[in-house]
């Protein structure tokens, strides 16, 4: 096995008086796809949010446990949870586009961050993100148009445009797919494959499926712990706990 | 167990063969009701009545402005007053005076309200603003449930009070401030009346932004943070563009309040009806100068007293394109995130 | 690399600077709101404490049957008794100017005192006695040091030889501060020392009277109307813009309204509580009307429900069951109303009720004026005393608005409670 690129011990998350994740250890390899799956309320969105600290702006959750990426500390002292969630980006269940113009939704973290030092390179950074996230053929003559303007996948892919376009180290997708029809989720299913190559990303889904389809690795949760982890093939054809069983073949749910 | 008579509904029977025959007791009434249909909707009329009255207000409202208005360009052109500069409305002792009909330019007192209402926005919107996004994105509960309850006391304090200290406490204190720095300031100046009513309408823009900038979703703010934002750039670049056309009707609806706003211009802002840009002068209002025609001896018919009730239609039709406006706006965007 | 530290780049010490500067700006603008409030109540309560104690002097006045006829009240000048009295405590007094002077310590209003107190008790007749009577307003306001007595004479209120006398009175114990009462049973006057706010007073709460007792019917009548009965039409919602528009009229434009067809149409008498209760109760219904609505929103469907299936009809059903449910809802909306209608000014002026009201009127129709129009009016007096009894009458306006609102809060708390 590859060294893990994050790597989770012992987490327990609490929100108030009560506990959302039991004792979760968790390897992450870097450029791959790992998809958590697991029934609903299991703590999948919660783990994925405590991953770049998404779940400090919420008062009652408490993280206890260690965290590392790429061998730092994400809940030590010293981090920045701004320089976190700049290299740890998220895309999350529906698409939320700023009411602004497609062009500035994707040049959003380029300009907080500073990441152009000139205009030009402002429009190259952009165009380059819409690329990557295929819609620069969909969009290249609308850029001026609102976000919102957009069909659902493509306000999905201008999400994804504008986490990449920061250039994050990793990618945290939280149900990308759940809001989208079939034909759009193939296309946003062959952009995160496309992805793997030069990003590490991990993915939540409800659809097996999916899951088998994109993701190298397959993480199944239930009632806020981790039953199983482990090559996404194995995990579907060969599980080893009779709740994974019981899970992919539709018997809990 | 005792015994208890079947309940007969009223005076209710079947007419049959033109005699009242009581009804079976199996049967039921479906045609006719035990209570008389006439009271039901006489009721009904009656409340109707009742909400027609907000029709009927509008209406005279509307109506004796204009009717009195109508009088009043019978003596005055209203070209001259709606853009005569100079406003002296005194009528004259004698006939053959100069000026015997008095001028009425409405010019200087439009611009006397704007330039204290300016004035107002210029310390209101910041302020409002401001504290409207500290309360709601920053703010504990426990701070937030009290200063929210504190603010509104400043909405709930007459407007007679803020006028009595804008005349006797800002005032006075702004002319001496001025002295210090060897500046000229009138004793009635546009700055106080101004700064006055900033903080009068303070409490409007607070909380009408503070809802607007709660009702942001939740998701967008999200997306931000996400990418690494900070809380204020959050703010700055996504909560408040997201918010802006509820915020631009907030001050809208706020701009329409400071211009019809009187007493505090009637007791710190004077009566010279200047036209004038200096924020340290003496100016005069709309509301200003209805007051001062309308009160004390008064013929009916004087052009002087007409031309309030033109001021008033002026006022009344300016506050309504506001208001118009503003409600659309908050509407719009209120459907925007339902 | 990854580096999650504040050194990772990403200009995060600048950004985090910004970040604390707004934060240090909403603090600031939240707390200038607030230092305006308290400055604002400060001021005014400054002003206004001295107005919780007024001055009295003592006068020995010569009520022996040499002086005055007992049997003819009416006739008597209580003005010359009240003359020779100070006369005869400071004999030396000779010129005409410093006579005057002398006589200017005790407020004009002192000889009606004298008259009151004989009227009211008759033994006081037939020998010399020592009555107290209210002092000037220059003389409390000198008690009090609110006069500067380093200026030159001619440029204060009062003159050496006042201050002289005072100071003579005072060691022989015949000034006193009493609790004033009379500003609360007063009415207005040209005198400061004497004008009180009980006319405005019963001119407010009249005016208030007309006010709940037309808006108020009409108000829960039109939101029931709009809530229960209403079709979906035109002219349901040609009403409900009209509502919201005419809660956004500038108050001076209800007045204009008033002038015109109350007074000039309806030939209602002028600077009467009739007239503006009825141009305030125009100007609140729009708050009750949505209050009202929101009262009746907040009503479970389930009540109307229940009455329509036990055969009520829908009035029925709306008048038994929903009403009684919205009515203290409905109510906290009224209140707020009238706590508006109670602080309203300048449709009053319009009307005319800014008239100079000695008499506590006795009925709606009496030419009367209000609390914030009398405050109005004081403050543009120029006397230093009136500037204080401004600021007292505001705090008698700001408690009774407290009082309003806190009956509000009550009733809401009731409220949630409930359902
Ligand atoms: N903001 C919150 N406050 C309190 N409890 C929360 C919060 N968010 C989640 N929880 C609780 O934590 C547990 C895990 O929730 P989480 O959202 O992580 O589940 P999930 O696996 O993502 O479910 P789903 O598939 O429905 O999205 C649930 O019991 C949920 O009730
Ligand atoms: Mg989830």
């Amino acid at each position: 096995m590859t060294k893990p690129f994050i790597a989770a011990r012992a987490v327990n998350v609490f929100y108030g008086a009560n506990q959302a994740l039991f004792d979760i250890d968790l390897d992450i390899e870097a450029n791959k796809v790992t998809a958590l799956i697991g029934p609903s309320g299991c703590g999948k969105s919660t783990l994925l949010r405590s991953i770049n600290r998404m779940n400090d702006l919420i008062a009652a959750c408490r993280f206890d446990g260690s965290l590392q990426i790429g061998g730092q500390d994400v809940y030590a002292p010293a981090v920045d949870v701004v320089a976190l969630r700049a290299q740890v980006g998220m895309v999350f269940q529906k698409p939320n586009p700023f009411p602004k113009s497609i062009y500035e939704n994707v040049a959003y973290g380029l300009k907080i961050h500073r990441l152009a030092t000139s205009k030009r390179e402002m429009q190259d950074r952009v165009e380059w993100s819409l690329k990557s996230a295929g819609l620069w053929d969909e969009v290249a003559d609308r850029l001026d148009e609102p976000g919102n303007s957009l069909s659902g996948g493509q306000q999905q892919r201008l999400c994804i445009a504008r986490t990449i376009a920061v250039q994050p180290k990793v990618i945290l997708m939280d149900e990308p797919c759940s809001a989208l029809d079939p034909i759009a989720t193939a296309v946003v299913e062959e952009l995160i494959d496309s992805l793997r190559k030069d990003y590490t990303i991990v993915i939540v889904t409800h659809s097996m499926q999916q899951a088998a389809r994109i993701s190298q690795r397959t993480a199944f949760f239930h009632m806020g712990k981790l039953i199983e982890v482990g090559h996404t093939k194995d995990v579907f054809t060969n599980p080893q706990n009779e709740q994974t069983q019981n899970y992919i073949t539709g018997r809990i749910g | 167990m005792k015994h208890i008579a079947p309940i007969r509904f009223g005076r209710v029977g079947v007419f049959v063969n033109g005699k009242i025959t009581p009804m079976a007791d199996q049967m039921l009434i479906l045609t006719q009701t035990i209570r008389p249909k006439w009271l039901d909707r006489l009721v009904i009329a009656l409340l109707a009545a009742a909400a027609c009255v907000a029709i009927l207000v509008t209406a005279g409202i509307v109506l004796s402005l204009v009717f009195e208005t109508l009088q009043f360009f019978n003596k005055v052109p209203v070209m001259d007053f709606l853009f005569g500069l100079d406003w002296s409305p005194q009528t004259a002792i004698r006939a053959d005076q100069v000026g015997a009909g008095g001028s009425f330019g409405a010019i200087p007192l439009i611009n006397g309200t704007f330039l204290i209402s300016a004035i107002a926005m210029a310390v209101a919107t910041p302020l409002g603003l401001t504290s409207a996004v500290y309360l709601s994105e920053y703010a504990t509960k426990r701070t937030r449930d009290w200063i929210k309850p504190t603010l509104e006391i400043l909405a709930g304090i007459p407007t007679v009070v803020y006028g009595f200290f804008a005349a006797l406490t800002v005032a006075p204190f702004i002319r001496m401030t001025g002295g210090q720095f060897g500046l000229e300031i009138a004793s009635e100046s546009a700055l106080a009346a101004g700064i006055v009513m900033g903080i009068m309408i303070l409490p409007l823009i607070s909380s009408l932004s503070g809802d607007v900038i709660n009702a942001v979703p939740q998701s967008l703010r999200d997306a931000s943070y996400g990418l690494g934002a900070t809380h204020s750039e959050t703010i700055r670049r996504v909560v408040l563009p997201a918010a802006l056309p509820g915020i631009a009707g907030s001050l809208l609806l706020a701009a329409s309040r400071a211009i019809g706003e009187t007493m505090i211009v009637l007791m710190a802002a004077g009566m010279a009806a200047k036209l004038t840009a200096n924020p340290l002068e003496a100016v005069t209002t709309i509301t200003v100068q209805i007051v001062a025609l309308l009160t004390g001896d008064q013929e009916f018919d004087s052009a002087k007293t007409l031309s309030a009730f033109a001021l008033g239609l002026l006022l009344f039709a300016l506050t309504l394109c506001l208001n118009v406006i503003a409600l659309g706006i908050v509407r719009k965007y209120r459907e925007h995130y339902d | 690399m990854i580096n999650f530290s504040k050194h990772a780049g990403f200009n995060l010490s600048r950004r985090h600077r910004a970040e604390q500067r707004f934060q240090w700006a909403g603090r600031f603008a939240i707390l200038i709101s607030l230092a305006f409030l308290v400055i604002m109540l400060g001021s005014i309560f400054r002003d206004a404490s001295g107005v919780m104690r007024q001055s009295q002097i003592a006068v020995a006045v010569d009520l022996g049957p040499e002086a005055i006829d007992a049997a003819d009240i009416a006739n008597i000048s209580f003005g010359k008794i009240l003359k020779s009295a100070m006369r005869a405590r400071f004999p030396d007094v000779m010129k005409r100017k410093d006579k005057k002077r002398l006589y200017n310590l005790v407020s004009p209003e002192a000889s009606f005192e004298i008259k009151r107190q004989l009227t009211n008790d008759p033994a006081l007749f037939g020998r010399v006695q020592t009555l107290w009577l209210t002092a000037s307003d220059d003389l409390d306001l000198y008690l009090r040091g609110k006069i500067d007595t380093s200026l030159p004479e001619n440029q204060r209120q009062i003159s050496d030889a006042q201050i002289a006398w005072i100071k003579d009175l005072k060691q022989a114990g015949q000034i006193r501060r009493v609790v004033n009462w009379n500003f609360l049973t007063n009415g207005d006057s040209r005198e400061p020392e004497i004008a009180g706010i009980l006319s405005a007073l019963v001119g407010s709460l009249f005016s208030l009277a007309v006010c709940f007792s037309l808006s108020f019917p009409i108000g829960i009548g039109a939101a029931i109307f709009l809530e229960e009965f209403a079709p979906t039409n035109r002219i349901t919602s040609l009403i409900e813009v009209n509502i919201n528009n005419l809660a956004a009229v500038p108050s001076i434009v209800f007045g204009l309204l008033g002038l015109s067809i109350f007074l000039g149409y309806f030939g209602l008498p002028r600077s009467s509580p009739l007239v503006g209760g009825m141009v305030l109760a125009l100007m609140t219904l729009p708050t009750i009307i949505i209050a009202a609505r929101a009262a009746l929103k907040s009503v479970p469907p389930s009540f109307k429900q229940a009455a329509l299936a036990l055969g009520a009809t829908p009035v029925q059903a709306v008048f038994h069951h929903v009403l009684p449910a919205a009515l203290p809802g409905m109510l906290t909306g009224a209140i707020v109303g009238m706590a508006q209608a109670l602080g309203e000014t300048a449709p009053l002026l319009m009307i005319g009720m800014v008239a100079f009201i000695v008499d506590v009127p006795q009925s709606i129709l009496e030419p009367a004026t209000a609390l914030p129009v009398q405050i109005f009016l004081w403050a543009d007096s120029p006397e230093r005393a009136f500037t204080e009894k401004t600021a007292a009458a505001i705090i008698v306006l700001l408690v009774l608005l407290i009082a309003m609102n806190l009956s509000v809060i009550l009733l809401r708390r009731k409220l949630e409670q409930r359902f």
